[in-house]
């Protein structure tokens, strides 16, 4: 069989081409004007963490005011200003941008490619993604009034529902500032995923059939596809908001017979589609991940493959399970309710998959894996309650409650930024050729974990009482006060978490051990180059025989070819 | 109402003795807790929600159980052998069995809710329902009976529903503004409010006393402070409620020539712009109608009680209790605040 080859130099003749350039040019070469999907991809993820960041501060205020009834911390302004921008960055500014950074780094050396398919568009999909950041929090400086609506950060929430958002009822211009940066988000977003979707077409080594190509890719082209399907409703809704608020138009105008519901079903045709299109990256890293530390191989992957692609398919037809209160006649909400349940069966055959995949192995309890194990435990429980809010009656009870704040924190919390730091965990040592400390990743493992139960777990329960999510105060006596104030010192546990894992990057950069080309003795071709990978990736491109090409090469006396079809 | 299952786990049972406390209280129910139903379109949630709770909770059960076991059985210690396990790659028998067993609960779960779904929301109305109109508004609830002609704010009467006298009531939702949600946890799942659009709810209440929900849908900077109470009195005590509403304001009748100072200052002031005292010049239909105002038992969207000091806070400064309310900050003296709450406290 043919082996792989490794890169035969550093390209010793660029590095002395930049020596002599000043730290600047080199800073602007290689940050600013570079093209080089690693660069570009570590830049996403960096403006991902940096917005995570604001966004966490607003999550941790939003808890302060709500710790005690009747509190004054924030005024009502402030705090509906609050829950408005943390939704709208964690989703569009740090969500996005992290699996975005993620497919970008990974998806050209896990294919055997010395690049995206589109460099250039890539450049153009990091910039314009953070320009509508950065659009979305110049608005605190467009500060014009204090009354709903004209002054500062916009406040109509994340989902934005007409005809809250109409002239009428946001007569100034924060409303604008939420309409123009998703609409950048979304530009960015969709770039990216065309650009994923050509590289992992048509730029795979040779030999790396799409039976043969690594399942996080697989699964970033279902997210790329549902991208291309779900962004185009929420960027037409947002153009016709814009012509009501500008033009005069009355799609959403209820003032002038407009439809309120219209814009939920455009909102969700996206927001749905969305909330997959977040966790499936989170699927990705966690099936990369497990394999490794099990030291066996996926298990079923065909039907790991078959269960992402139905994902992909039924999620874009349960959108109304988030309009069951809107008066739908009860025939749809059945509907949506049965199918928004099927999303239970490939989600439970990958859960499956994933345990299967660590039964029978010699599980490693290193960092990333106790990230992916976490991951299971909180995703479990996040899709049983999923499945008791897709249940339509029930969900005339939980939805809009606190409930369902418990449930998505622990689809997003439990569930996606588990699995973003097992991947950071798993691929900071190829990204920077350093180890992360395994003491600083359990304290951040452990503290993390213990801080999100305590923020979240009571919240399910808050809601079950009846306290409605996006409620500024709260009047004591209805038995919500002893979840609030525990949840709240949660955030301050997670807090501390947070400082530890930036505390760990920090340390690592500066003295981590160092990684070498294949730390976790894993099996994918990123791990065949140098770690940090040279410009372009592999100096001779690798062919592969099957999924996992650097088994076949430790174990020539066993390779997975024998047993793939391809 | 009883419900059948009373030991969903652990985290329920919790919760209930967490507002048995709070249930002890005569007469109140300030408990949102949906698992604690009192009328039959919550009984109904709330026994197909235990239904589904218990199915979670087994398939939680069986899965953590296996991923904890493989977690503990098959961890890699020191000293155990370096070399790699056996390779395994799937087992297609194995897939077909976690695909159909789940494609199993999902049924049984869809054929119960179909069930619910349109027993709740197809249930015929009997010709005796009471109608009753609620209009969301940013941010207080109006009620109005058309049967009765009379129209009230942020608390309303209905009915007691029994076996030997069942009367349900029916609500007719309707929005002045922005989307709201109507929701009181211990009687019926939420519906929302949406302006250009009818919904309708019905609920028959199976306890009298007095019941709290929520706006459950955000709809602007007061969302947190539109609170709804439902009172249910019994068919007595609810037609002499009605009785009293339909009367005319205290001092509307006065004689011509007959004048009180009190109520001569409210008509002459701003407030009649937008409030409605029934038989008065005061016809403004913004806000709520105050014809009878001191038979509800809280003010400003049922977040204080009604008291005149209460009352007196609040028409100094609307904004100071309830920040971006819609109500204007009317500038008046002392001596005319005492005047407005002294002719506001008479209409009982």
């Amino acid at each position: 069989m043919a082996s792989i080859s490794h890169p035969l130099d550093e390209g010793h003749g660029h590095s002395a081409a930049r020596q002599k350039a000043s730290f600047w040019s080199t800073f602007v070469d290689q940050w600013i004007i570079t093209v080089d999907h690693k660069h570009l991809g570590l830049m996403y993820i960096i403006v991902a963490l940096l917005f995570f960041v604001a966004a966490g501060i607003q999550g941790g205020l939003i808890r302060m005011q709500l710790m005690y009834p009747n509190n004054t911390f924030l005024s009502p302004q402030v705090f509906n200003e609050m829950f408005t921008m943390h939704g709208t960055t964690m989703v569009f500014f740090v969500g996005m941008p992290f699996i975005a950074g993620l497919a970008n780094y990974l998806i050209p050396l896990m294919i055997g490619a010395r690049d995206m398919a589109f460099p250039r568009l890539n450049a153009l999909g990091f910039w314009i993604t953070t320009l509508g950041g950065i659009l979305l929090y110049s608005s605190y400086f467009a500060w014009t009034g204090s009354a709903a609506g004209t002054g500062g950060a916009p406040d109509v929430g994340w989902f934005a529902y007409a005809p809250l958002t109409e002239k009428a009822f946001s007569p100034g211009s924060s409303t604008d500032f939420w309409i123009l940066s998703v609409m950048l988000s979304s530009i960015g977003s969709t770039v990216t995923a065309i650009n994923i979707l050509a590289t992992a077409l048509c730029m795979r080594t040779k030999g790396m059939t799409l039976s043969r190509m690594p399942l996080l890719v697989w699964m970033f082209c279902v997210v790329s596809f549902q991208i291309l399907v779900a962004l185009p409703p929420l960027t037409a809704a947002q153009i016709m908001l814009l012509l009501d608020r500008f033009m005069g138009a009355h799609f959403f105008d209820t003032n002038a017979v407009g439809d309120a519901v219209l814009w939920r079903h455009f909102f969700w045709l996206f927001g749905h589609p969305e909330v997959y299109i977040l966790i499936i990256p989170g699927f990705a890293c966690v099936t990369e991940i497990i394999p490794v530390f099990a030291r066996k191989p996926i298990f079923g992957r065909a039907a790991m493959i078959g269960a992402s692609v139905s994902i992909g398919l039924i999620s874009l037809g349960v959108w109304a399970h988030h309009m069951y209160t809107v008066g739908l006649p009860s025939r749809a909400n059945i509907f949506f309710s049965v199918a928004t349940m099927l999303v239970g069966v490939p989600t439970g055959i990958k859960i499956f998959n994933w345990i299967a995949t660590m039964w029978g192995g010699r599980i490693r309890f290193r960092t990333p894996m106790l990230w992916c194990i976490a991951f299971l435990f909180h995703f479990l429980l996040a899709g049983l309650t999923g499945i008791m809010l897709a249940v339509a009656p029930f969900d005339w009870q939980l939805g809009n409650s606190y409930f369902v704040v418990a449930h998505f924190h622990y689809t997003l919390i439990g569930g996606l930024l588990c699995t973003l730091f097992a991947g950071v965990a798993y691929w900071f040592p190829k990204a920077t050729g350093r180890m992360l400390s395994e003491k600083l990743g359990k304290w951040h493992f452990w503290l993390m974990i213990i801080g999100f139960h305590v923020t979240f777990d009571g919240l399910h329960i808050a809601g079950l009482l009846g306290m409605p999510r996006r409620i500024y105060t709260y009047p004591a006596g209805r038995g919500w006060e002893g979840f609030n104030y525990f949840s709240t010192w949660g955030v301050a546990i997670q807090a501390v978490a947070i400082l530890i894992f930036v505390w760990n990057v920090l340390d690592a950069l500066i003295q981590g051990k160092k990684a070498g080309n294949d730390p976790w003795d894993a099996w994918t071709l990123e791990w065949a180059t140098t770690s940090p990978p040279p410009e372009y990736n592999f100096a001779v491109l690798p062919e592969v025989h099957s999924s996992r090409p650097l088994w076949d090469l430790k174990h020539p006396e066993d390779p997975d070819w024998k047993y793939e079809q391809s | 109402m009883n419900t059948r299952y009373r030991w969903p786990g652990g985290f329920l049972l919790f919760a209930s003795l967490l507002c048995a406390q709070q249930m002890q209280a005569e007469g109140m129910h300030p408990s949102g807790n949906m698992f604690r139903p009192l009328a039959t379109p919550a009984r109904l949630v709330s026994d197909l929600s235990e239904l589904t709770v218990v199915i979670c909770l087994a398939v939680f059960f069986v899965v953590a159980g296996l991923l904890a076991f493989a977690v503990i059985r098959f961890g890699w210690r020191e000293g155990d052998s370096k070399s790699e396990p056996p390779q395994v790659y799937g087992s297609n028998q194995v897939e077909i069995a976690w695909t159909v067993i789940p494609i199993l609960i999902v049924f049984v779960l869809s054929m119960a809710t179909a069930r619910v779904t349109s027993e709740v929301q197809n249930h015929k109305i009997p010709k005796d329902a009471l109608y009753v109109t609620v209009i969301g508004h940013q941010w207080w609830w109006e009620f109005q009976y058309p049967d009765f002609k009379i129209s009230t704010a942020n608390e309303f009467h209905v009915p007691l529903s029994t076996m030997a006298q069942p009367k349900l009531t029916s609500l007719t939702l309707k929005s002045a503004d922005v989307s709201h949600g109507f929701w009181v946890p211990q009687l019926a799942g939420k519906t929302d409010v949406i302006p250009n659009r009818t919904n309708s709810m019905w609920i028959d209440p199976q306890e009298t006393g007095t019941y709290l929900g929520n706006c459950s849908e955000y709809c602007g900077t007061q969302h947190a402070k539109m609170e709804v109470r439902v009172i249910v009195d019994t068919p007595e005590q609810f037609d002499i409620w009605v009785k009293q509403q339909q009367a005319a304001a205290a001092n509307s009748t006065l004689a011509a020539g007959q004048t009180d100072a009190n109520q001569a200052a409210f008509l002459s002031s701003a407030c009649i712009v937008c409030h409605t005292v029934n038989g008065t010049s005061a016809m403004g239909v913004v806000g709520p109608d105050l014809t009878h105002l001191m038979s509800r038992q809280t003010l400003v969207a049922a977040e204080v009680p009604n008291t005149a000091a209460n009352l007196r806070e609040w028409l100094k400064d609307p904004q100071k209790m309830k920040p971006g309310n819609k109500m204007p900050t009317v500038p008046l003296t002392d001596a005319e605040l005492n005047q407005m709450v002294a002719y506001l406290t008479t209409l009982k």
